[in-house]
């Protein structure tokens, strides 16, 4: 080891600077002296143009890509500011020279909750014009949805019309984003790095939280515990999952989920590989490897559901114009009653074509996409332990009994003892409010339930003071009720403090969890008049759709508010954090 | 003469559960209302017994559900009154539609004449206890310490006595109803009346009876209702005209005991004397109050009628009951009852109309894929009600007697029972399952140590080869298995009596009598179903070529000695 050149003053500075430091931080540091020293010396000045980043996400993944681009940017010497579009005005955008959006999509092409406002404004006719702005944009969706990608779509189409300057082409990713996303990153870094005259060098360092999981790179999670939380006789099966994450290093929070790497049905693969006559230990290219296609089906593309993308496909490889009819555009619901209940062995079964080339048919699949799963344990209170709340997804359709890809997996195939892979999907837009002594209110019906005993479980562990209030619902009381015992206990011991249930299919008339949120109206809006969070988690086609109805009544009623005032109510909740959903 | 219950005693937690439940009714309404629980709170399963209904759980579930984070899958018990087994077409259809409609699709009828349903989820239990009030029955003091269900024996061919022993039955039910509010309030929305009478409970008081009190009327021959179990009983006794001179009266009854403790056992009710007619609700009455003033009510293990008996002597409790009456008992008088069992099939009573007993196996109707009893029985009382004809009678030995019919309608009845495979006659079963019974125990009952009801089927059957082997198909033996010592299926009334000790075991209880008037004794501890038939099969073989003409299994082990000495035969 070479002797410190630093004099005493030196080192006492660079030791009060660097204190507070953390390991990435400091290895970044490294880098970027090295990338000084190895500079002229009159060259210091960082210089790079001043880049302003945007998120409009639900489950954090848009997030984590623009937090990374920042990242890199600012590797690059880039001055990055990142907002969440629920901040788009704090963020100044007319001024703004350069803007880097990457954008979800949900509902049925809806924006984010938080991201609604944002959305509207630059939607809007009265939307300003941005002709100094040079802009990007990432979109993130879900191709098993009519509307893939919506968001970022008419984001990128609206900029340009507002007279702003495309920086790079828009760039949509299914769920498998990770590859895409890297080469829009490394597209808008090679622009805006080309676009600054006096970049950082930095010298890259081995990054120590590299070796953190991700979908790329799960951990292999042992399943300690399967049982069926839903008694003899229901209507559902819901399973209650319990994963060691020992020696991963993974530290999730309450509201975050769990991505699961699933298989295919052995059964559903060896029948696509009959259905076109090939051999299982025929090799077929995936991206730069070549497996087998037994395995590439068995674990590399999704076969269930069936997606457009794939329809589209197969429909070029057949020639098939009856499919083809059923991808024009105006025949939308069409094509969804069609979709809904098949997979690939449906297409070739409908539509034969033996002898098929092994690399065409993967060449037309999906990757396999991770499932996700809300963490149903407070990390507080099962260290070591991440559980989910899984329901099987079983039915038959054309004489075929259908599982579920993940579901089926993990109820059916996934023994305790074996492993799972699995990495953690941040959710920073569903989190317990910071103040433990915040009520909270929580909406969780089904498998909704599942991140509510994370909260509860993380509240009495540190022992918070605020009040909280569930409700559930699901079809039947003697069956369905999700964590009863749990419940009854947390109730007995305060750390719930109410609890209204409704089970729908228990009396002549259906009874949801909004029908009981409208029979507490009064109580409920007292609870947010007095600074409670309202979470729902669930079903996002029906429920929460209605129980955000069901909000707005209440406030109409309790609060004297217009449809309007009603809304902007909301929309300050949302702003506030104390409105927020996770649905799917 | 009430005596003050004394606070400090020391009494059993019921008792303050009693006293502080503002007659019966404690917070019942209240966990009725909780939707986030099938149960109701602690406490008011106490009360809710003396309403007619048990709090259970589906027990074969239990483990099951605790893995699943599920609470035990709770439901209600309603055990409906019916004094003396009678009721018309009318009631027994609004029944037949609750047991679908709310119940597990069953109806069970007891060892008292009365009617259970099982599985009654806790938020259709007033529904269901509505109906049953508004089809003219009720489910009040079906259970709890207080008078149950009044006993009357169905005696068909003594069709003439029966209407005279019925009216004594109804007499006395009525007399012994308590009169708490809180039912009315409870289960048929009936509103408190500000500012009225103080609400009474006079003959009981605010903390009820210290234990369950059971009263029977049995008409000889037959001893149908096995009075000699109940803490009560009344038999009639005939005039030289063949009309109801009055009635027998015995004392003491009650079979309950407790495994391992030697100071709760069975007993069987001492005659005390004769008494008239218009003077048994008044009798009862006041036996009712003695037991009421003097019971046990700090063990409640030993609170009933029978230890207070056993305590006080016999003596003092005819000098005690004869001061409270004011008048004496006359001498008993002769009589003579020829089995306990019932007697299948058609019979033409003094009035000229038809009975036909059937035998319902445990007095479980159901519908099996097999045999679609529910559905048959159904059909008959359709009928039977659209003619407005005959009644029903459930006898104490858990079986149906269809009452009360002309030639015509006993033929329709015929038709109807065989068109759904039904016998009303002796055949089907053998004699031996004719005569035996079980208790409920498993999966409903809180109590049950071992299966009853749904076991004793299998073994019978295997009985039945043992008995056909040794030539006696034809010959009934009192097979009686509960499963627990508490004896709801009267076991140690059994010829035969197998007491559920732990899964799969069960003590040996040999030689009753087959006329319910001399108890059994226990012959082995406990035994898994091949340890009993080692025992049973040389027992009956011996039984086949030693028994004397006529000569019954019950008696005979007596007689030659098996349960002599029952205390050496002790494993
Ligand atoms: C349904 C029935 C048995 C049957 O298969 O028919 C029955 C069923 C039960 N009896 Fe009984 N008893 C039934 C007749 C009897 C009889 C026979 C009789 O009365 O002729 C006896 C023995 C006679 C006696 O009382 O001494 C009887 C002695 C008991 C006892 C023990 C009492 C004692 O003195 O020790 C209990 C337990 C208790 O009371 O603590 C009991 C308790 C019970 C309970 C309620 C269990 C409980 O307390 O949790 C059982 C409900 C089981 C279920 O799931 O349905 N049952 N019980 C009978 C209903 C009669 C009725 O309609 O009122
Ligand atoms: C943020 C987030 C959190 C989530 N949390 C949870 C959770 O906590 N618990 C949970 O169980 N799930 C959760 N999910 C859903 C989960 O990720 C999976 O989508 C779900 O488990 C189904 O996955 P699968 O692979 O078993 O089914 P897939 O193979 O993906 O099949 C699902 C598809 O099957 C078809 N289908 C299903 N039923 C029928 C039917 N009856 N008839 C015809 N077609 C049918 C539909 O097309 C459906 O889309 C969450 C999703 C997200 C996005
Ligand atoms: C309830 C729900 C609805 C969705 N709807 C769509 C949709 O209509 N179109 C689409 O392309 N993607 C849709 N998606 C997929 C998301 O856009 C995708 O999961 C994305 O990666 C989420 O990014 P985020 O975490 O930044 O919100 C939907 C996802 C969920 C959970
Ligand atoms: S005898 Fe025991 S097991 Fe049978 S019903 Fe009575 S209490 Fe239950």
């Amino acid at each position: 080891m070479t002797a410190n050149p630093l004099t005493a003053d030196q080192a006492s500075q660079l030791q009060a600077l660097t204190r507070t430091w953390d390991a990435r931080q400091l290895l970044w540091a490294s880098g970027f002296l090295a990338g000084q020293a190895a500079r002229p010396s009159d060259d210091r000045a960082i210089a790079g143009p001043e880049v302003t980043l945007l998120y409009l996400s639900q489950s954090g993944n848009s997030e984590k890509l623009i937090r990374t681009l920042a990242r890199r940017l600012t590797d690059e010497g880039c001055v990055t500011k990142v907002f969440d579009a629920l901040d788009y005005r704090k963020a100044r955008l007319k001024q703004a020279r350069y803007l880097l959006i990457a954008a979800s999509t949900h509902g049925e092409g809806d924006p984010p909750d938080a991201a609604a406002e944002f959305y509207d404004y630059l939607m809007d006719d009265r939307a300003p014009r941005f002709a100094a702005l040079k802009f990007a944009v990432l979109a993130l969706g879900d191709s098993s949805y009519a509307q893939f990608c919506k968001i970022g779509r008419d984001l990128d189409a609206r900029l340009e019309q507002l007279g702003a300057q495309r920086l790079v082409p828009l760039q949509e990713c299914d769920l498998d984003f990770d590859q895409p996303a890297a080469a829009w990153m490394d597209q808008v870094t090679d622009m805006l790095a080309g676009s600054a005259d006096n970049a950082v060098a930095v010298i890259p360092v081995r990054d120590v939280a590299a070796t953190s999981y991700s979908r790329s790179r799960p951990f292999a999670a042992e399943l300690h515990t399967d049982l069926v939380l839903s008694g003899r006789g229901s209507t559902k099966e819901v399973h209650h999952v319990e994963l060691s994450l020992e020696g991963s290093g993974i530290a999730y929070r309450p509201g975050d989920s769990i991505g699961v790497i699933p298989r295919n049905d052995p059964a559903l693969v060896a029948g696509i590989i009959d259905a076109i006559g090939a051999s299982q230990a025929v090799t077929v290219p995936v991206g730069e490897d070549s497996v087998t296609l037994a395995e590439a089906l068995a674990s590399r593309f999704e076969l269930h559901p069936l997606t457009r993308p794939v329809v589209q496909g197969f429909a070029d490889l057949a020639g098939d114009d009856h499919l083809r009819s059923l991808l024009a555009p105006e025949n939308s619901t069409g094509l969804n009653a069609f979709l809904r209940g098949r997979d690939l062995l449906d297409l070739l079964t409908d539509c034969p074509l033996p002898g098929l080339d092994p690399a065409a048919l993967v060449g037309i699949l999906r990757k396999l996409p991770a499932r996700l799963y809300s963490i149903a344990s407070g990390p507080s209170a099962n260290p070591g332990e991440v559980h989910l709340t899984v329901a099987a997804v079983r039915y038959r359709n054309n004489e075929r009994d259908r599982v579920g890809t993940a579901t089926g997996w993990l109820a059916d195939r996934v023994a305790v003892g074996d492993s799972v892979p699995v990495y953690l999907d941040e959710n920073p837009n569903f989190r317990l409010p910071a103040d433990p002594d915040t009520p909270i209110i929580m909406v969780g019906p089904g498998t909704g339930v599942a991140p509510f005993r994370a909260f509860i479980e993380e509240r009495e562990a540190v022992g918070a003071a605020g009040r909280s209030w569930l409700f559930f619902g699901d079809r039947h009381f003697t069956t369905d009720f999700l964590y009863q015992r749990e419940w009854q206990g947390f109730l007995r011991s305060g750390a719930l403090t109410r609890m209204d249930v409704a089970f729908s299919r228990d009396q002549a008339d259906r009874v949801y969890v909004q029908h009981r949120l409208l029979e507490r109206a009064a109580e409920i809006y007292a609870w947010l008049e007095e600074g409670a969070c309202f979470y729902v988690c669930g079903d996002a086609n029906a429920m929460a759709p209605d129980v955000d109805r069901t909000l707005r009544a209440i406030l109409r009623k309790e609060g004297g508010f217009s449809e309007q005032a009603a809304g902007d109510y909301l929309e300050g909740l949302k702003r506030g954090k104390r409105y927020q959903r996770d649905v799917y | 003469m009430n005596r003050p219950v004394d606070e400090t005693a020391g009494l059993s937690a019921n008792e303050r559960i009693k006293a502080r439940s503002r007659l019966l009714r404690g917070s019942i309404l209240e966990g009725l209302k909780d939707p986030l629980t099938g149960a109701i709170a602690e406490e008011d399963t106490q009360l809710t017994k003396f309403h007619g209904t048990y709090q259970q759980d589906d027990r074969d579930l239990r483990q099951e559900r605790l893995a699943q984070k599920l609470e035990p899958l709770y439901s209600f018990m309603i055990r409906v009154r019916v004094p003396g087994g009678v009721c018309t077409p009318r009631q027994w259809l609004e029944l037949d539609r609750l047991a679908t409609r709310h119940a597990n699709g069953t109806l069970r009828l007891t060892t008292r004449q009365a009617f259970q349903f099982h599985g009654v989820l806790k938020r259709n239990l007033r529904d269901t206890i509505y109906r049953i009030n508004q089809s003219l029955l009720d489910t009040l003091a079906a259970c709890g310490d207080v008078n149950r269900n009044v006993m009357c024996g169905v005696v068909p061919e003594r069709s003439d006595l029966h209407a005279q022993a019925y009216g004594a039955t109804v007499a006395i039910a009525d007399r012994l109803l308590p009169q708490t509010g809180a039912y009315h309030e409870i289960w048929l929305g009936r509103q408190r009346l500000a500012g009225g009478e103080p609400e009474r409970e006079p003959l009981y008081g605010e903390t009820y009876l210290p234990r369950k009190f059971k009263i029977a009327v049995a008409v000889p021959p037959r001893n149908d209702v096995d009075v000699y179990a109940n803490d009560l009983g009344f038999i009639a006794i005939e005039d030289g005209t063949g009309g109801l001179a009055g009635f027998n009266v015995c004392v003491g009854g009650g079979l309950g005991r407790t495994h391992g403790e030697e100071e709760t056992y069975p007993r069987l009710a001492d005659v005390i004397g004769f008494c008239r007619p218009d003077r048994v609700a008044d009798l009862a009455q006041q036996v009712v109050t003695i037991q009421r003033d003097y019971g046990d009510r700090q063990n409640r293990k030993r609170a009933r009628f029978k230890y207070t008996i056993d305590d006080r002597g016999l003596d003092w409790f005819r000098e005690e009951l004869q001061r409270r009456l004011g008048w004496k008992l006359d001498e008993a008088r002769a009589c003579h009852f020829d089995q306990s069992g019932d007697d299948y099939g058609w019979v033409q009573g003094r009035d000229g109309l038809w009975y036909g007993t059937l035998f319902i196996e445990n007095g479980r109707v159901a519908d099996r894929p097999d045999y679609p009893l529910m559905t048959g029985l159904r059909r008959v009382v359709e009928a039977l009600e659209k003619r407005g004809r005959g009644e029903l009678r459930l006898t104490g030995n858990q079986n149906l007697c269809i009452a009360a019919l002309s030639d015509a309608d006993r033929q329709m009845v015929e038709a109807l029972l065989s068109e759904h495979g039904i016998m009303a006659d002796r055949s089907g079963a053998s004699a031996l399952r004719r005569a035996s019974m079980a208790c409920v125990a498993l999966p409903t009952c809180g109590l049950a140590m071992a299966e009853a009801e749904r076991y004793l089927p299998h073994l019978v059957s295997r009985l039945d080869e043992i008995m056909a082997a040794s030539g006696l198909s034809d010959d009934p033996i009192v097979v009686r298995m509960t499963g627990c010592p508490n004896g709801c299926g009267r076991p140690y009334l059994g010829e035969v009596g197998l007491v559920g000790k732990s899964p799969g075991h069960y003590q040996l209880w040999l030689g009753a009598s087959p006329q319910g008037d001399r108890l059994n004794q226990l012959y082995r501890e406990s035994l898994d179903e091949e340890e009993l038939l080692a025992i049973l099969t040389p027992l009956i073989r011996r039984y086949a070529v030693e028994r004397h003409p006529q000569e019954r299994f019950g008696d005979f082990v007596v007689r030659v000695g098996i349960v002599d000495n029952p205390m050496a035969f002790e494993i």
